[in-house]
């Protein structure tokens, strides 16, 4: 009998699929249902943020940077502000320092729910979803507490905070951390051990330590790998020196070891949360005292002279920024997210540029899900945890 | 016309009317349980607590236009959601469901509850069932879509490698009852044992129950074996293409399967309308309870659990669920030969 000719088969996986998270495209080369080959198509959502901001003044381009990487909008910020503070040579007061460690731990929190929600639903655990946003709607609530707007407070300003701490904004948070750890203990009870979930995700899109390295890949997955690289932990900022935790470590590198060392991470983000809180007054001080960014006090403005200027001037022409350029990398809930900016001097930024976690987690993902299934497709976007808004910005 | 025949087309059609009203009820009550369990109402604004909800599902969906894509083969494409309500409803064509009657006195000769009464009930329950996978494996062939083709091809592996271990367990039972009519099967569960335990085969069958319960979710394709549809993976499965009343009989069909699978379970192993505290005219009462309740435990799991892989699901039937089903009816029959010797 003449040999059966058979062909590879072309599926469009995306950019309209449930678990492409957004709009990513995957171009899937099918042999029965494994995989060939992938190629990653992205793009469509890009927004052209980082051009835009060339054209607001550097305060203006908070709210622009909290819309990239839209799970983890205070990390974004919190990059940006400390690239930007870095070019003026700003020193913050320890209680700015502590309430923005508080706020990126609470972000991370945030993201890593919404992670675990997604990534086990796509795993077929659907509740799974409904239990991860009940404990983010808390978190959303404490952002909407702080600023008024629950997704992208802005909270986070250069040279300091936007105001004061509301009232009522400690007990908020310690309700949350209360309650938070009985509620982590649920989820993995309903995953970590469930067999199901083990065999879905064991042994599934591995990458080793080098190979996570050398895709740029830093963060919850080359820590997954076995590197121990974080960079609140080799280059603190913010403080972060003086705060107690671990960073979660696994060997495996496949989809159960990160989510065994993202849910990790929870728990020590829950710990620096604890003694952050710990630390902030109710009251005391919420910027820098550095008045060419700081506007001055409303009682100021409306009896001194200067400080009417002072006023005005801030709020019409903005701050420059001395000529030069900074990067400043930071641990957001995706991994390194670093922030270049380049200042010619004058009150609006030169280039404004991010290193997307989720670009890189991207760009490896061909390597992960080859010779895999469909169903392990699914199953490593979810544990990468890409954001769409993040990688095309 | 006795009256006994109208008696007999009355239940027929009363079966029929129940039937068309369990996938109703299965989608409210699927989705409310599902509401319950994720934390949340559920559907809550059509009628008191969202109780009319199938009604506005079935408008809806009726209202809807019906889309063909240009490359899908015409007739298969419409005969496929045809094909699988049609075995869905036939299956349930020789499943008693209470003990006969004759109506408090009404009629001279008691009326049997349940379309008909066949001596080999199983097998044709069996053999219309296995029918049902056409209509999936066409809608996913005639669609002319990829993610369609994949939940055919998933669909077909599947069927193959759970209804072996289904039927295997089923013979288990049938070697107990020494008949093959279900009637049969569920008279021979009636009485006690030791005063206090129901004679029901679930007892004797432990195993062959959990080997008939798990291989009938993979034969209804719920989660967490529900890889034709898998939503997450294939999109919608072979139903991606279907829309309108086409689309609706794929679910509908799903939902009568499950009833028949409850159904016959409950006639197999859990006694069927035998039970205490109701006299025999009633035992329509507790087949409905053991039913609802089969039914809630597949709702239940389906909302609790991950999903397999497909590898692994065939790993799962081919390496534990046939060999355990085959030990079990080489044990079973062992044991029948011993005792009645």
């Amino acid at each position: 009998m003449a040999e059966l000719r058979t062909e590879t088969m072309t599926v469009n996986m995306g950019p309209q699929h449930p678990s492409t998270h957004g709009v990513l495209r995957l171009v899937l080369e099918l042999d029965g249902e494994l995989i060939q080959s992938a190629t990653p198509t992205i793009g469509y959502l890009h927004t052209g943020i980082e051009k835009t901001a060339e054209q607001k003044k550097w305060q203006q381009v908070i709210p622009l940077v909290e819309r990239m990487d839209y799970l983890g909008a205070q990390s974004n910020s919190l990059a940006y502000a400390l690239c930007v503070e870095k070019l003026l040579g700003l020193e913050m007061p320890q209680r700015v320092k502590d309430i923005r460690v508080l706020i990126a731990e609470l972000q991370r929190l945030s993201s890593h729910l919404i992670w675990l929600g997604t990534h086990s639903m796509e795993i077929g655990a659907v509740s799974m979803l409904f239990y991860a946003i009940r404990e983010r709607e808390l978190l959303l609530n404490i952002n909407e507490l702080l600023a008024g707007f629950r997704f992208f407070p802005s909270y986070i300003r250069i040279g300091g905070l936007r105001e004061a701490l509301p009232r009522g904004f400690h007990d908020t948070v310690n309700a949350f951390l209360d309650r938070f750890p009985t509620k982590l203990d649920e989820y993995e009870g309903l995953l970590t051990k469930n067999d199901i979930f083990l065999r879905r995700t064991e042994g599934v899109g591995v990458v080793s330590e080098e190979q996570a390295l050398a895709w740029g890949l830093v963060g919850p997955i080359a820590r997954a790998a076995g590197s121990d690289y974080d960079v609140r932990k080799y280059f603190p900022y913010s403080s972060y020196e003086t705060y107690d935790f671990n960073v979660p470590t696994a060997t495996e590198g496949d989809v159960f070891a990160r989510y065994r060392v993202r849910m990790q991470e929870m728990r020590e983000s829950l710990k620096i949360c604890r003694q952050a809180i710990d630390r902030i007054a109710p009251f005391g001080e919420w910027a820098c005292d550095d008045t060419r960014v700081v506007p001055p006090p409303k009682d100021k403005v409306y009896t001194e002279m200067e400080a009417l200027i002072q006023h005005f001037l801030i709020y019409s022409q903005g701050f420059t920024v001395p000529a030069g350029d900074a990067y400043v990398p930071i641990e957001g809930p995706r991994g390194e997210h670093g922030t270049y900016v380049v200042s010619d001097g004058t009150n609006r930024p030169w280039r404004v540029k991010m290193r997307a976690p989720s670009f890189m987690a991207i760009q490896a993902l061909p390597s992960l899900v080859k010779g895999g299934l469909i169903a392990d497709v699914v199953a490593v976007i979810g544990s990468n945890d890409v954001v769409m808004g993040d990688c095309d910005r | 016309m006795d009256l006994l025949l109208i008696a007999q087309l009355g239940v027929i059609g009363l079966t029929f009317f129940m039937l068309i009203n369990a996938s109703a009820i299965l989608v409210l009550a699927e989705r409310k349980i599902m509401g319950f369990m994720q934390q949340r109402y559920g559907p809550y604004l059509v009628g008191p607590h969202g109780m009319l909800q199938p009604f506005a599902d079935i408008i809806k969906l009726l209202m809807k236009e019906e889309l063909r894509p240009k490359g899908a083969d015409k007739w298969l494409f419409t005969l496929a959601p045809m094909l699988s309500i049609t075995a869905a409803f036939a299956a349930f064509a020789t499943v008693p469901w209470g003990a006969e009657t004759t109506l408090f006195g009404l009629l001279d000769e008691p009326v049997k509850l349940g379309v008909s009464d066949v001596n080999v009930g199983i097998l044709v329950v069996f053999a219309i069932t296995s029918m049902g996978v056409y209509g999936i494996v066409l809608a996913g062939w005639a669609s002319n879509s990829k993610y369609s083709l994949f939940g055919g091809l998933r669909a077909s592996a599947q069927m193959i490698s759970y209804e072996l271990s289904y039927a295997t367990s089923l013979a288990a039972v049938i070697l107990l009852a020494g008949s093959l009519s279900l009637r049969e099967v569920v008279d021979g569960q009636s009485g006690v044992w030791l005063g206090f335990i129901p004679s029901w085969y679930i007892f004797l069958q432990p195993v062959g129950f959990i080997i008939y319960m798990i291989a009938g979710v993979a034969e209804t394709n719920r989660a967490p074996f529900d890889f034709p549809e898998a939503e997450q993976e294939l999109v919608a499965g072979y139903n991606t293409e279907y829309s309108s009343v086409r689309f609706a009989l794929f679910p509908q069909a799903e939902y009568i399967n499950m009833t028949t699978m409850a159904a016959v379970a409950t006639d197999l192993y859990l006694g069927g309308w035998h039970g205490p505290f109701l006299p025999p005219e009633y035992g329509w009462i507790w087949f409905l309870l053991k039913v609802g309740a089969i039914l809630f435990t597949y709702i239940w799991v389906r909302w609790t659990v991950p999903r397999y892989r497909y590898d692994q699901l065939m790993r799962f039937g081919w390496k534990w669920l046939f060999p355990a089903s085959v030990i079990n009816l080489i044990v079973t029959a062992a044991l029948v030969l011993y005792f009645n010797a």
